[in-house]
């Protein structure tokens, strides 16, 4: 059933307001297995939204979203789509989500922040979560952190043990919504490792970053959204170093304004 | 010309008033224990993004927070009767009063912690795939509860200090109890001073004993 390369996600003349402001303006997308894709674009063109509306944080105002080749919702009056809340945790427990701002439960431990998804939504034993939780710790590199409460960890740390969290779940896809953006410059490199790291598995992944070196060796795939439209849509090499679109050279260009 | 006082008269009559005192605590914990559970019920509602269950509870919350408690201790004694027939003892009509009016405040001591937990929390809890009911119970109520705590602690001497207008339906709590002693003994100075000292120690032991336990509390988050 999960054959590497099959469409895991697809997404469909996605359309999101807020009141009267369009936001996301005709997404369709399809992702298939094991993408690695990055999410560019410059501030308010979309891209939280974007990646908010697939693990329907935000409930999109129009359009299809199809996880695993189900569609996600039922269709209602004038295009809109109706949602039931228990279908919604389940889509959310397949489809993790790693927040800018880590988002740790302040009032648990690491290790039960890691635990809490497997215990309470997969309904696992705390013997096994405990088990699992650990693993993960140890892959992110906190191993010997799992008693320590968020307020005791650095923010490269807290990042971590929120990406473990996500692990937990064995989402089978993840998205990362610039999940160094709020961090010091010099811790940024380790949740990068980290990330970097999990292409092994495999997983399916959507990050949203404005690190162009990271998602330049990171990525399979890179998209350039522009006021809530993919814009380019292709290979790191490609999107990168020779942009179709004059607009996405223009944002590429700032960023190598600067260079020594 | 000084005053002398005289406190054995206080001293003579100490078990009216200790009496007093505790039934006194029993309103106090009666009244707490109704607010509470309405409280809760009307947070909820206010909560619960439906303006069908948002709007009676805003309404019900402003009406209690807004009217003197002394009005609703004499319409549950004196107003229930005529309006519906209904006669209640004074501590069933006090307490009626006492919970109703400290629901309202209850609720807003609810809202407001539950509130203050940072949305990142509900959408990190939702991004699992929990539940509304869970991640309340999970993630939201154990951060809510640490920020209740004081202002809970707040209402609840406040409530304390409004049961003593229980007096003026007869139930026979401190206040009352003082006055039946001021008549027999003409001594109001050395009576009310006294229970002024009786509530200071009450409540004063009772906010240093929520302090211990905040602090506990505190240090149990931080560890
Ligand atoms: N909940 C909301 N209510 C109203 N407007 C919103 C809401 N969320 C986002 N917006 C608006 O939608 C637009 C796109 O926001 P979004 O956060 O998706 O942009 P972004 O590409 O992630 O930007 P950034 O790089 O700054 O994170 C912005 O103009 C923003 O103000
Ligand atoms: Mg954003």
């Amino acid at each position: 059933m999960t054959v590497a390369g099959d469409v895991v996600l697809q997404v469909e003349d996605l359309h999101k307001s807020f009141g009267s402001t369009e936001v996301l303006k005709g997404i369709d997308l399809s992702v298939r297995r094991g993408e690695r894709i990055a999410i560019l674009g410059s501030s308010g063109s979309g891209k939280s939204t974007l990646l908010r509306c697939l693990n329907v944080l935000e409930m999109p105002t129009r359009g299809r979203l199809i996880l695993d080749g189900e569609a996600v919702g039922k269709p209602a009056a004038g295009g809109a789509t109706r949602y039931r809340e228990a279908e919604l945790n389940r889509l959310r427990a397949r489809v993790g989500m790693v927040f800018q701002q880590f988002n740790l439960f302040p009032h648990m431990t690491a290790l039960e922040n890691v635990m809490e998804g497997p215990l309470s939504v997969l309904g696992r034993s705390r013997a096994e979560a405990r088990r699992t939780a650990q693993r993960h710790l140890e892959r992110v590199g906190l191993g010997g952190k799992a008693d320590a409460h968020p307020a005791r960890l650095s923010g490269g740390q807290q990042q971590r043990v929120a990406i473990a969290r996500a692990l937990a779940m064995d989402p089978e896809v993840l998205l990362f919504d610039e999940p160094t953006s709020s961090l010091d410059p010099e811790l940024v490199g380790e949740v990068l490792g980290v990330i970097n790291d999990l292409s092994e598995d495999g997983r399916t992944m959507l990050l949203v970053t404005h690190e162009l070196g990271f998602a330049y060796h990171f990525a399979t795939r890179i998209l350039f959204l522009h006021e809530g439209r993919i814009l380019e849509d292709g290979p790191p090499e490609q999107v990168l170093k020779s942009p179709r679109e004059e607009r996405t050279r223009r944002f590429l260009d700032r960023f190598t304004a600067f260079r020594f | 010309m000084g005053y002398v006082w005289d406190f054995f008269a206080v001293a003579r009559n100490a078990d009216i008033l200790l009496a007093g005192l505790g039934q006194t605590m029993l309103l106090s914990v009666c009244g707490i224990a109704v607010g509470v559970a309405i409280g809760g019920v009307l947070a909820a509602m206010r909560l619960s993004g439906r303006r069908t269950l948002s709007w009676p509870a805003l309404a019900f919350t402003e009406f209690y927070r807004n009217t003197p408690p002394l009005v609703h201790f004499f319409w549950f004694f004196y107003g229930l009767p005529m309006a519906f027939g209904l006669t209640l003892p004074p501590f069933a009509a006090a307490l009626a009063a006492l919970g109703v009016q400290s629901a309202a405040f209850f609720a807003e001591v609810f809202r407001g912690g539950i509130l203050s937990v940072e949305t990142g929390q509900w959408e990190a809890g939702r991004a699992l795939g929990m539940g509304r009911a869970r991640l309340m119970r999970r993630i939201i109520l154990p951060q809510a509860a640490r920020r209740m705590a004081a202002p809970f602690v707040e209402r609840s001497f406040e409530l304390v200090k409004t049961t003593t207008l229980a007096a003026a339906l007869a139930f026979h709590e401190t206040i009352y109890s003082a006055m039946v002693i001021v008549t027999q003994t003409y001594r109001p100075l050395e009576v009310y001073t006294v229970v002024a000292g009786l509530f200071f120690v009450v409540l004063f032991s009772a906010s240093q004993l929520a302090e211990w336990l905040e602090a506990r509390g505190r240090r149990a988050g931080a560890r």
